[in-house]
């Protein structure tokens, strides 16, 4: 998959820098991340690294500000103080058509997928590609039959013409996946993607997240409370507790974690047990 | 010790009498802005003609039904409560003029106003409202698209435009209504009918109407994208945004009526 940069390359100098960024392992780092609602701190001066190329969750209990550090990622909150960079790009600050350029690094996969009820599923996926550019649509088409084929949806009868309110829970969220990937983005995050589905459900929403890893090669950022899925996907592991970061690491090294509410979190997720003995 | 209690009442007062007036500007300053912002989209591309083509086709062919029934029995009633009171000084024959310009100057722009906010407006708040929940919205902008020129410019502009069209469907329908009614049921003279409303309406009277079908249709298409678009929470939030939207758009057209009444009047002064 092409990675498009959005960095301005004004000469040789830049482009070094650029490819300097593309090796680093870490590709987005966060520094000293403040937001306030009201009297609300929820952020406190959060600091995190996420890992370029591998599937990185963020956990936390409700209420811990995973979503609000989400919607900063995406630009659709500004921090009170702190710097995001991507590929060494401090995109707090940006204005509207740097952010309209940045944008296009980054694919996001909606709780409830977020469709447009009025399109059906092949506008619906084609809906970045037709806004951002002026391909033609058997292009367009070609591009959207392929991730229907590739994410599974394609033996669905009729799938290209229905509407998001004739899908299942976990067909939109492969479509709304597919609506995330068809731009070939760098960056994948995925707000509380198992949220409301069953255990049949939520396996195969893993599935679909390694599937995007493994064959898109994008960084994979996840915001979940779901500890069994977190286990079986994450390659790093971050804990959010009271708007810092408490912990980082392998699955195995945040459940070893001697942080009391980590120890709590995965208790209260009845997930030890299991956990170690699918470790061991 | 005397001083400072009344330093406190003082205070307590000015945040007692602030605190409405805040929120009364407050309240405009935001549909100002949202004004604003949408009028400055209009002029930066992408233009999307077809979600211009998709909002006048439900705000105006999608109303058309409702107002062909609500402008026929509003004219037929105006014809019937004109003729009651023209009999009693036996001059019948000047209910074509009555009601054709009532009907041009009044009715049919706030009749037209207050079914399209009805329907349009209680459809556009509820879109909206639910986008906003289910995080359409915030999809839209993940897509480096602005959600303002995508949602709101388009639902305004077709608005402004379709109002003036329905309102002359209304005043046509609205005619036919008071025709029938006079002429068939209460026999009035079929000639003095149509030369008395020709003789006293003018084509300046229409275009009163439609100038404030216009206006009517920014405040609807305003008070109703405000509602929708600015939704926190769930599907019952949708609701009241839904109430507020058609509460609002109906108030706004109704206080706008009084002072553009008012204004165009004196920019159209009547000539005899």
């Amino acid at each position: 998959m092409a990675a498009k940069s959005t960095t301005a390359s004004a000469g040789s100098g830049a482009d070094d820098h650029a490819a300097e960024q593309k090796a680093s392992p870490v590709q987005i780092e966060i520094r000293g991340l403040n937001k306030t609602f009201g009297v609300q701190h929820v952020l406190k001066g959060l600091d995190l690294d996420l890992a370029r190329g591998k599937i990185n969750i963020i956990i936390g209990g409700s209420g811990q500000g995973k979503s609000v550090l989400m919607k900063h990622l995406m630009g659709l909150l500004k921090p009170d103080s702190g710097r995001i960079l991507v590929d060494g790009q401090d995109i707090v600050g940006l204005n509207d058509v740097q952010w309209s350029r940045l944008r296009r690094k980054f694919g996001m996969v909606f709780q409830y997928a977020a469709l447009f009820d009025s399109l059906n599923v092949v506008e619906n996926i084609a809906f970045p590609l037709i806004e951002r550019y002026h391909l033609p649509k058997d292009e367009i088409m070609v591009r959207v039959r392929d991730l229907l084929k590739r994410l599974d949806l394609a033996k669905v009868d009729g799938i290209e013409q229905k509407f998001p309110a004739e899908l299942s829970g976990g067909q939109r969220k492969r479509v709304g996946l597919a609506r995330a990937l068809i731009d070939r983005p760098e960056i994948l995050l995925y707000d509380e993607p198992t949220t409301g589905l069953d255990p049949v459900a939520t396996k195969n929403v893993d599935d679909m997240i390694l599937q995007a890893s493994r064959d898109f090669g994008v960084t994979s950022v996840v915001i979940s409370h779901d500890m069994a899925s977190t286990f079986r996907i994450g390659d790093r592991v971050s804990m959010l507790y009271e708007g810092r970061i408490l912990v980082t690491g392998t699955a195995d090294e945040v459940l070893h974690s001697s942080h009391r509410p980590v120890q709590e979190f995965v208790e209260m997720a009845g997930l030890l047990g299991t956990a170690k003995g699918a470790s061991s | 010790m005397t001083e400072r209690t009344m330093d406190g009442r003082g205070a307590a007062l000015a945040e007692l009498v602030g605190r409405p007036v805040r929120s009364f500007f407050g309240y405009f300053g935001d549909h100002a802005r949202m004004l604003g912002s949408a009028s400055l989209w209009l002029f930066r591309r992408p233009f999307r003609l077809r979600l211009f083509l998709e909002q006048m086709e439900f705000i105006g062919v999608g109303s058309l039904p409702i107002i062909l029934l609500v402008g026929f029995f509003s004219g037929a009633v105006s014809a019937q409560q004109a003729i009651r009171a023209l009999e009693i000084f036996r001059q019948e024959r000047f209910v074509g003029a009555t009601v054709g310009l009532s009907l041009a100057l009044e009715l049919a722009p706030v009749f037209t106003a207050l079914m399209i906010t009805a329907r349009a407006g209680s459809g556009m708040a509820t879109e909206l409202g639910s986008m906003r929940i289910t995080e359409q919205i915030d999809a839209l902008t993940t897509f480096a698209v602005n959600p303002v020129q995508y949602l709101i410019t388009p639902r305004i502009v077709a608005a402004i435009l379709m109002m003036p069209i329905m309102t002359m469907v209304f005043n046509v329908v609205g005619l036919l209504g008071a025709y029938l009614f006079s002429v068939h049921v209460k026999q009035v003279d079929v000639g003095a009918f149509f030369e008395y409303f020709q003789f006293w309406t003018d084509p300046s009277d229409y275009l009163q109407g439609g100038i404030k079908a216009a206006i009517f249709g920014a405040s609807l298409a305003l008070a109703a994208c405000f509602q929708g678009f600015n939704v926190r929470g769930g599907a019952k939030e949708v609701g009241l945004a839904t109430t507020r939207a058609v509460v609002a758009g109906s108030v706004s057209v109704l206080v706008l009526d009084y002072f553009l009444s008012d204004m165009l009047a004196t920019l159209f002064p009547y000539q005899s």
